[in-house]
């Protein structure tokens, strides 16, 4: 049978003998569908949450005790920068997965997507990389507010990647049983932006939590 | 393979198969529709679930009415000892946070999932399932933080640190009882309620209005409940940041408000009033909307200045941003900030003004009618600017550090909550219910108790402000003789018994009246009993369950009501149509409509057992995460129509949209509906 994606809003869901004429021409009041916009209205209210976890950082950064390392100290500027290179990089991948989900070129779609699992798995890997290397250095959640401010904060980015992999790898998951259709074009778009959300959100972080100092 | 009822009787196509192979997720079938417990616990109805929204409302409020008396009864007299000292912080606490979080918001929600679908002529929310989540989900989290009350002993663990828990006061060094964890937890939980529901209905204001019902010819009401949305979108993120600092601080050993290490005690309050003082017009925008549909329905005039009303609102919920700190002026934040927060709060008070102005200049020259609705929409005007001045009096920061948490300040916004909101919503319960249950609610019992309430209302709250002025504290358990507080301590508790007496009166005029009508004393409504403007009216009392009959083209701001009024070749406004001649009768049978769903509710009673778990016992954490898991997992690969509902859409290609990856909290979730 054939697949179809209907994205009509329930006002025009009605089939009534009445309303049947004019039930196609007026898709959504917008012209965008239901799911898109509640993924960009989420990620609106989702710049609050890091808006609130960034200026905890900010206010708390340099309170350290006497002998604690401070962030100029604990960074690995050369590390970090490779991981925000990936995860950045992971941005291009799920763009290349939607295009070619566009041209329903599954075989590519599937190939995109498992690497951008995978590029963000590596960035997750590397933070918890680089949560052990300050944990032995001495930083450990409870030592002083920038340690306390600075787990919570990245740790928040790390579970919002975290959950964004297992998004991506329920499509992979998909087109393995060979449910991935050009159909589902638009699911994977709503998946690419919270995935950029989240890769825009760690710029900023990386900016101003690793480079400000610096 | 298991069997999928027919389901949802009425609405069903008659001829639609009642077998079906698919299985949507392991053992489990559709819930089915019929009728019962089970049409309630499952449903995905926007308006069954606005009115579990408002009957869970008005149990709260009764819960925290009750330890309001308590605390009344406790300061009747000086040297009172009805309540200990740790009760009684406890009972103040639970009354603000079960009166603030767990009845005025959902009681706004109540509305809010009623009529906004109605009121653009759509027929249910973006995402109806996302929908019921979210009730369940406050639910679960409102009866979490009430099972604080019992759990480990009789007010023993209840919170007990203010409903604005001010951290370190809230730290396990100064609150060691399990309150706090109960506090930050279940407010969490019904955060996620609140943003989830404001996701939905921003998505269903923007994308599903009625053909040319553009947003300058939404009704007020719908506006405002809009406007609370937004509001609540951006002010719950930021709670949530303040209250998972403060569970970790108080689960994990984190430092956020740990003096000893630094922490800065001002971080909490800055981040709590950033959330709370939106959250103060999250709470009012609703009322205000409301009495915006009663005061031009009961004047029969339009709405005067209509841009202005909306402009204001969103004013308002603008502004609403930029006075917290006005919360913070005893605090130590500095004479720079205190005389800019002083002066954005004076200016908060002109949109307000210009409504209250607005609602006045409505009933100018109209023919009144003062049913009970319009009873209670004009004692909202006048209750609420009485609150609203004494709040312009609090902008005055040199006043204001007199008046910090004295009773002047209860009696403050207690004007602006009960007088401005809790009076509004009963309101707009005496209005809607013809419209939701199909009978009215007597109007003899309904006036005597409103002048219960207000005369009630006033007596409790009028002499706080004498005892505020008079140096009496706020969340003090007792005081002595001889301080001048005796008399108006006395007259607060009997008002208090009398805002009960008529909350009661409101409980028995439900009962009777359906009484009433069920022996058919009392005339059935039709669809529009006020000869009301906008277009919920426009279809049977009670609201069949799939809203219209058919799509409403939208012309004019008040469409209904140009539909039943026109004007002659003289001007004079003329009768075209009876209500009912343009009314849909709700006998279309040929919608369809989303299908009931487990998952929502499981996955929501994952979250308050996630919640024990992190108090008590972390495996716990694990259950309750397995249900929520579980409940999306569901969820997700759940088509959002059962495919039984109409003999002939692909249930392969339902499958295959719904099912990927949708664990984040709200997308691709429900409102595929086929078009066939």
């Amino acid at each position: 049978m054939k697949i179809v994606l209907r994205r009509f809003p329930l006002t025009e869901t009605a089939t009534t003998e009445t309303s049947n004429d004019h039930s196609e021409d007026h898709v959504s009041t917008l012209g965008v569908s239901n799911d898109k916009l509640g993924m960009w209205v989420f990620l609106g209210s989702d710049c609050l949450l890091f808006g609130g976890l960034i200026s905890t950082y900010m206010l708390y950064k340099d309170r350290i005790g006497p002998d604690d390392l401070g962030p100029e100290e604990m960074f690995d500027i050369p590390f970090t920068s490779v991981s925000s290179f990936v995860l950045l990089m992971s941005s291009l991948t799920v763009v290349l997965a939607i295009t070619a989900l566009r041209r329903n070129d599954i075989r590519r779609c599937r190939i995109w997507l498992l690497s951008t699992a995978i590029l963000g798995a590596i960035f997750v890997g590397g933070q918890v990389y680089e949560f052990t290397v300050f944990y032995r250095e001495g930083l450990g959640y409870t030592t002083n507010l920038f340690g306390t401010s600075f787990f919570t904060l990245t740790g928040f980015h790390g579970v919002h990647v975290s959950v964004g992999i297992i998004m991506l790898m329920s499509m992979y998951i998909q087109s393995m049983r060979g449910k991935l259709t050009s159909a589902n074009e638009e699911k994977l778009e709503i998946i690419g932006l919270y995935w950029h959300f989240v890769d825009v959100v760690w710029i900023v972080i990386f900016t101003i939590v690793y480079l400000f100092p610096q | 393979m298991a069997v999928v009822e027919q389901e949802q009787a009425p609405l069903e196509l008659e001829s639609g198969e009642d077998q079906i192979t698919e299985r949507p997720l392991g053992a489990f079938t559709r819930p089915g529709g019929g009728g019962g417990w089970r049409s309630w616990l499952f449903t995905v109805d926007h308006k069954k679930i606005g009115i579990m929204y408002g009957a869970a409302g008005l149990l709260f409020f009764i819960i925290g009415g009750i330890y309001a008396l308590f605390m009344r009864l406790q300061l009747a007299r000086p040297n009172n000892s009805i309540l200990s000292a740790e009760t009684y912080n406890q009972v103040f606490t639970m009354h603000g946070v079960v009166m603030i979080f767990l009845a005025a918001i959902p009681l706004g929600a109540a509305f809010s999932n009623y009529l906004i679908p109605l009121q653009i002529g759509a027929r249910d929310v973006a995402f109806p399932r996302l929908n019921a989540f979210s009730f369940w989900v406050f639910l679960g989290g409102g009866l979490f933080l009430l099972t604080s009350m019992f759990i480990g002993g009789w007010w023993e663990n209840a919170p007990d640190g203010g409903w604005f828990a001010y951290s370190p006061n809230t730290g396990v060094l100064f609150s060691p009882s399990k309150g706090i964890d109960f506090f930050a937890i279940g407010l969490q939980i019904t955060g996620i309620a609140s943003l989830v529901g404001a996701i939905n209905l921003i998505v269903t204001v923007l994308n599903m209005r009625s053909p040319g019902m553009t947003l300058m010819k939404m009704p007020v009401l719908t506006w405002m409940l809009f406007i609370v949305q937004l509001l609540l979108l951006f002010a719950m993120p930021v709670i949530s940041v303040a209250l998972f600092l403060l569970t970790f601080d108080r689960l994990f050993d984190a430092n956020f408000f740990n003096v000893a290490q630094g922490a800065d005690p001002l971080l909490w309050q800055h981040l709590f009033w950033i959330f709370g003082h939106p959250e103060v017009y999250i709470l009012i925008l609703p009322s205000f909307g409301v009495i915006s549909e009663i005061i031009p329905t009961f004047s029969r005039k339009p709405i005067f200045g209509y841009p202005f009303m909306i402009f204001s609102g969103i004013a308002i919920g603008f502004m609403g941003w930029g006075v917290w700190a006005h919360h913070m002026f005893a605090s130590g934040i500095g004479p720079v900030a205190v005389a800019a927060f002083s002066v954005s709060t004076m200016f908060i008070a002109v949109p307000t003004g210009v409504k209250i102005l607005n609602w006045l200049a409505t009933m100018w020259g109209g023919r009144i009618r003062f049913t009970t609705p319009m009873l209670y929409a004009t004692s909202v005007v006048a209750m609420f600017t009485i609150g609203g001045l004494s709040g312009v009096t609090h902008s005055l920061a040199a006043a204001d550090t007199q008046q910090t948490d004295t009773y002047y300040i209860v009696a403050h916004f207690h004007y602006v909550i009960f007088g401005g909101i809790i009076l509004g919503f009963f309101g707009g319960f005496y209005f809607w219910w013809p419209k939701m249950f199909g009978y009215f609610l007597s109007e003899k019992i309904g006036k005597s108790s409103f002048w219960v309430m207000v005369i009630g209302f006033n007596l409790t709250f009028g002499p706080m402000h004498i005892l505020g002025l008079q140096g009496m504290s706020r969340r003090i358990q007792t005081y002595s003789e001889g301080q001048g507080f005796d008399l108006w301590n006395l007259v607060a508790t009997i008002g208090a018994f009398l805002i009960a007496v008529a909350t009661a009166m409101f409980i028995a005029n439900v009962f009777i009246s359906w009484r009433a009508h069920r022996a058919g004393k009392t005339p059935a409504p039709g669809p529009d009993p006020w000869d009301a403007r906008s277009l919920e009216w426009m279809t049977a009392s009670p609201v069949p369950e799939h809203n219209f009959d058919e799509t409403i083209e939208v012309e004019r701001q008040d469409e209904f009501w140009h539909r039943k009024w026109g004007k002659d070749e003289t001007g004079r406004v003329v009768r075209r149509a009876t209500a009912e001649e343009v009314a849909h009768d709700g006998s279309n049978t040929n919608v369809h409509l989303p299908s009931p769903s487990y998952w929502p509710i499981v996955a929501a009673l994952g979250l308050p057992i996630i919640g024990y778990g992190l108090i008590y016992n972390l495996w716990l954490c694990v259950v309750g995460g397995l249900f929520v898991l579980g409940g999306l997992y569901g969820w997700v690969f759940e088509p959002v129509d059962d495919p039984n509902a109409d003999g002939h859409h692909d249930h392969e290609a339902h499958g295959t949209s719904e099912e990927t990856g949708a664990e984040e909290v709200d997308e691709n979730s429900s409102e595929e509906v086929s078009v066939d």
